[in-house]
């Protein structure tokens, strides 16, 4: 074990700012990465279905 | 025999089919999630709790511990995007395109963290944010490479010639890495040299490696887990005309 005590853990021994802000950095942006991926598809799938839905309205004018 | 082979190259190719790839794919990503997770705590865990401190860097080289991992994955995953751009070019299936497509994003992830992370540590120990230097300069270019890419597809409106377009800017790209790789050994560098090679032992202690390692492979996980969610997206894009799109569960419900 390293550390003394909490505040020690996030001194860093004087260089927070610098570990911090890589380790914050790189668990903030595959955070938001998964996410916009996530995004991309189910928006994909809402534009795929308004698409079935109006190729089938389409189809319901021209029979009726 | 030949029908064998023949059977067996056809079920190759059989995953190489957007509607084959697409349920596998998704039973895939939740497995490579697991294991991001399983390996990101334990080398976390190995990076802060196990890893002593440093003689000369006191706690300022734990930045190491994705510092080296991204600037890896950086350059690992140009590597594959560059394969699948070259197999999508030479035998024009439909799919390598999409995974190259899928892989830049991430790839220009990894490399922005290299830059950033190696900025945060280059302040405290050169003194310096940047220096134009072999290493960091090259992976800059490594950078601009994954954002040249991305535009170009972007601005091709037929996905089949923005893969092409893209897969020539990749191929191109790809004298880049050994320069990357390389650049320590070939150039006079403020930046130190390999920490981890294959033909020495490391220059570092046991546990240091581990933590590494262990992070390396969560980076990697990461990666697959990302990019396949992505290369999903990208497949109901592209394939929104395909009968076996509409058929989905997820279209239907």
């Amino acid at each position: 074990m390293n550390w003394g005590s909490a505040s020690e853990f996030f001194a860093m021994g004087g260089h927070a700012f610098y570990v911090w802000g890589s380790f914050g950095a790189c668990a903030l942006l595959m955070l938001v990465e998964p996410i916009l991926a996530k995004k991309r598809r189910s928006q994909a799938l809402i534009e795929l279905k308004r698409e079935i839905r109006a190729n089938q309205d389409s189809q319901d004018e021209t029979t009726s | 025999m030949n029908t064998r082979l023949s059977t067996r190259l056809s079920n190759w190719f059989g995953y190489a089919s957007p509607a084959t790839f697409y349920p596998l794919a998704g039973k895939m990503i939740p497995w490579f999630w697991a294991l991001a997770a399983v390996f990101g705590i334990l080398g976390l865990y190995i990076s802060f709790f196990v890893a002593p401190t440093d003689a000369q860097q006191g706690e300022g080289y734990r930045i190491i511990f994705i510092h080296v991992p991204a600037s890896w994955m950086s350059m690992f995953i140009y590597l594959v995007m560059a394969f699948w751009a070259a197999l999508g070019l030479g035998f024009n299936t439909r799919l390598s395109g999409m995974m190259a497509t899928s892989l830049a994003p991430t790839g220009a992830l990894m490399a922005f963290l290299s830059l950033w992370t190696g900025a945060l540590w280059g302040k405290p120990m050169w003194g310096t944010w940047w220096v134009w230097d072999a290493r960091l300069t090259s992976e800059l270019i490594l950078f601009f490479l994954y954002i040249g890419f991305i535009a170009l597809q972007s601005a091709i409106d037929d996905p089949r010639r923005a893969d092409k377009a893209g897969a020539v800017l990749a191929l191109v790209g790809v004298v880049n890495i050994p320069i990357i790789y390389f650049s320590v050994k070939w150039w006079n560098t403020l930046h130190q040299g390999a920490s981890v090679s294959l033909t020495r032992s490391p220059s570092m202690a046991q546990t240091m490696l581990l933590g590494m390692l262990l992070m390396a492979l969560a980076f990697w996980m990461y990666a697959i887990a990302v990019s396949l969610t992505r290369v999903r997206a990208i497949i109901l894009e592209r394939e929104r005309h395909a009968g076996w799109v509409e058929e989905l569960s997820e279209v239907q419900s």
